[in-house]
């Protein structure tokens, strides 16, 4: 039991980072249809960029996690006009080209970022400062860091944020109108191209929070942390329903979940056979299984094929 | 056709003589990598169905030649067995992941494969325990190379005084095996399943309609694409003598689809054309990119290795924004998009 809940409670930390991350999939998906495969390097932008304020700021006598919110700041900032940017060069042009070509930009940018990234800060990891309360408690046998609740609490807040944007605001409003139909949202006087910006700007908001997020929780940044996490949250975006929010959310949470109860009980469910190692196998293994018995994902809407 | 023939003849010699017989190695990819795509061409240019993990298949071809032609099982079957049954094998891993998965929509097939090609990859790395049957991370070594008219490929042959090396050697079975995939390929898209594909990439509702069998075609082309792929391993692992998983990664998967678009999808010059230049500039930079700099500056500025995969990324970007068909597109492509 104990093992269980410990499980539950690493893998709800993990999923609510994930969901964010996934987010980001899911509403430009949503709206243009590409995967936005640079999307993790953005991520791991913004949790390097922000360890770099975080260094400049340990020492200076302000209280941590005032400390990590400056952090936190900058990050979102660098990260905002790097995703409005990589949207204007790399995807813009290309809107009418052949489906594969974005995808092949989107690969381009990731390897761009990811090497960029590996000139400014170099091979080797980032230990990250302990500037948040790491206190641990125990419950019911299992324990939690206050770390964690802080991951779990602010995820939660943000994506709920997030909803309100999109289902009540006149922003959300044009967004969604857009995703339905760019041509006819047009016609409506919704301006498309700053919309599709916005839906950019505000999903590398996201990745940034995510960033920093996971880079608090592991304790650990590097450059090469993107592009294995993109693909998880891309995995739980399309587990959720490629292009649907609630999807996303509900998609990340069971993916960490699924992923940490996988990790944690493998060893036991086939007598030793396999270990742990197989975590990543696990994660991708329920995705195909997911999408075999409900193609369209697990909120996703029932999509027929256009003539 | 007659220069083409006298210039493949001829280019190793002349670039052995000229470049050292490296540049001959890098060519010896050359062919396995333009094999490569042109596998995959099938399943992305021809049926339109992406898949980001074709490695996979290169994977299972290259690990069946490694298990069955090394000291790791005392298993030395010929490679000339063992290529069949790498394509047959291959071939079975493309139609298990594509049963599943073929009724999916592009992007979702994009991820299963993706996360097929991982699976594969993780339980290579894995299978070492409890019965030690891929050796894990450590790979299987000293594979038996090719064995031609009862001559080790890897050592030497001397002819009339003239020594031809072992790279050389592989080098003329692997364009003979590429010109023969080259062939294979051009007949396919002519023929009556070709065109079905073709149909199917352009509007499976309307192939449909004319009476296609779209999920049997779909397979075909799957399981073809794989199988082109365990050939091409089990020739990497003959050529290598050695396999690990680490050669099998998802960079590798994305490295051969963007031969095949940069190229030129569903156009096999074209796809040729990009499994040339995306083997051998990369090579030419990696080697490149020091002596420049050390002469521009007097000293190594940037990291040759991250300069090499920044401008490898600013490539891909840039071809695309000014050429999204690939540098060599079919003309009916090209008709189209001029439109």
């Amino acid at each position: 039991m104990d093992i269980f809940l410990q499980q539950l409670i690493n893998g709800l930390t993990l999923g609510s980072i994930y969901a964010l991350v996934a987010l980001g999939y899911t509403m430009v998906y949503g709206i243009l249809g590409l995967i936005n495969f640079a999307h993790g390097e953005v991520v791991m932008i913004g949790a390097l960029s922000s360890l770099t304020i975080i260094r400049l700021l340990a020492d200076s006598g302000l209280p941590g996690p005032v400390v990590v919110l400056i952090g936190l700041v900058f990050a979102v900032v660098v990260c905002m006009a790097l995703g409005f940017t990589i949207e204007r060069v790399a995807y813009r042009p290309l809107r009418n080209a052949p489906r594969l070509a974005p995808l092949i930009t989107a690969i381009g940018v990731s390897i761009v970022l990811q090497q960029l990234a590996m000139l400014i800060w170099g091979r080797s990891y980032h230990s990250v400062p302990e500037l948040l309360p790491a206190d641990r408690h125990e419950i019911f046998g299992a324990s939690y860091t206050e770390i964690q609740v802080i991951i779990v609490v602010v995820a939660a807040v943000t994506m709920a944020g997030l909803m309100l944007l999109v289902s009540r605001t006149r922003l959300g409003r044009a967004m969604r109108a857009t995703a339905e139909n760019p041509a006819i949202a047009g016609l409506m006087g919704v301006d498309a191209n700053r919309i599709i910006s916005l839906t950019f700007i505000i999903g590398s908001g996201l990745a940034a929070l995510a960033g920093v997020l996971i880079s608090a929780n592991y304790g650990i940044a590097h450059y090469n942390m993107g592009f294995i996490l993109g693909l998880k949250a891309f995995t739980a975006a399309v587990l959720g329903g490629i292009g649907n929010l609630a999807g996303a959310m509900v998609g990340g949470v069971l993916l960490g979940v699924i992923e940490a109860l996988g990790a944690g009980y493998i060893g036991d469910l086939s007598g030793g056979i396999f270990g742990s190692a197989y975590q990543d196998v696990f994660a991708f293994f329920v995705l195909i299984t997911v999408l075999v018995f409900r193609p369209s994902g697990l909120m996703g809407e029932k999509v027929s094929e256009r003539a | 056709m007659g220069l083409i023939a006298v210039a493949l003849a001829i280019a190793p010699l002349v670039i052995g003589a000229s470049l050292g017989n490296a540049w001959v190695r890098v060519l010896d990819f050359a062919a396995l990598y333009i094999m490569l795509a042109l596998g995959l061409n099938i399943v992305v240019g021809f049926a339109g169905l992406l898949d980001l993990g074709y490695i996979a298949f290169y994977a299972v071809g290259a690990y069946l030649y490694a298990l069955l032609a090394s000291p790791h099982f005392g298993l030395h079957w010929p490679i000339w067995a063992v290529l069949p049954l790498g394509a047959l094998v291959a071939g079975m891993f493309g139609i298990l992941l594509g049963a599943p998965t073929l009724r999916l929509r592009g992007d979702y097939l994009a991820i299963v494969t993706l996360g097929f090609g991982e699976i594969i990859r993780i339980f290579l790395n894995n299978l070492n325990a409890p019965i030690n049957i891929t050796n894990g991370p450590k790979g299987i070594a000293r594979i038996d190379p090719i064995m031609l008219f009862g001559h080790q490929l890897s050592k030497p042959v001397d002819i009339g005084g003239f020594s031809i090396s072992g790279v050389m050697l592989y080098y003329y079975v692997f364009v003979i095996m590429a010109l023969a995939v080259v062939f294979v390929g051009i007949r396919l898209q002519d023929s009556r399943i070709g065109r079905a594909w073709v149909a199917i990439r352009e509007d499976e509702v309307a192939a449909k309609a004319c009476g296609i069998n779209t999920r049997n075609v779909k397979l075909l082309a799957f399981a073809m694409g794989a199988s082109f792929g365990g050939i091409a391993g089990g020739l990497f692992a003959s050529f290598q003598e050695f396999v690990s998983p680490e050669s099998f990664g998802l960079m590798e998967s994305i490295m051969v689809l963007c031969m095949v678009v940069l190229g030129g999808m569903g156009h096999i010059p074209g796809v040729i054309l990009g499994g040339l230049m995306l083997t051998i500039l990369p090579e030419a930079f990696r080697q490149g990119a020091g002596p420049v700099q050390h002469a521009m500056f007097g000293k190594v500025l940037l990291d040759p290795e991250a300069l090499r995969m920044l401008l490898f990324g600013l490539a891909l970007i840039a071809v695309m924004l000014y050429r999204p068909a690939g540098l060599w597109p079919e003309p009916r492509h090209r008709r189209e998009l001029g439109r």
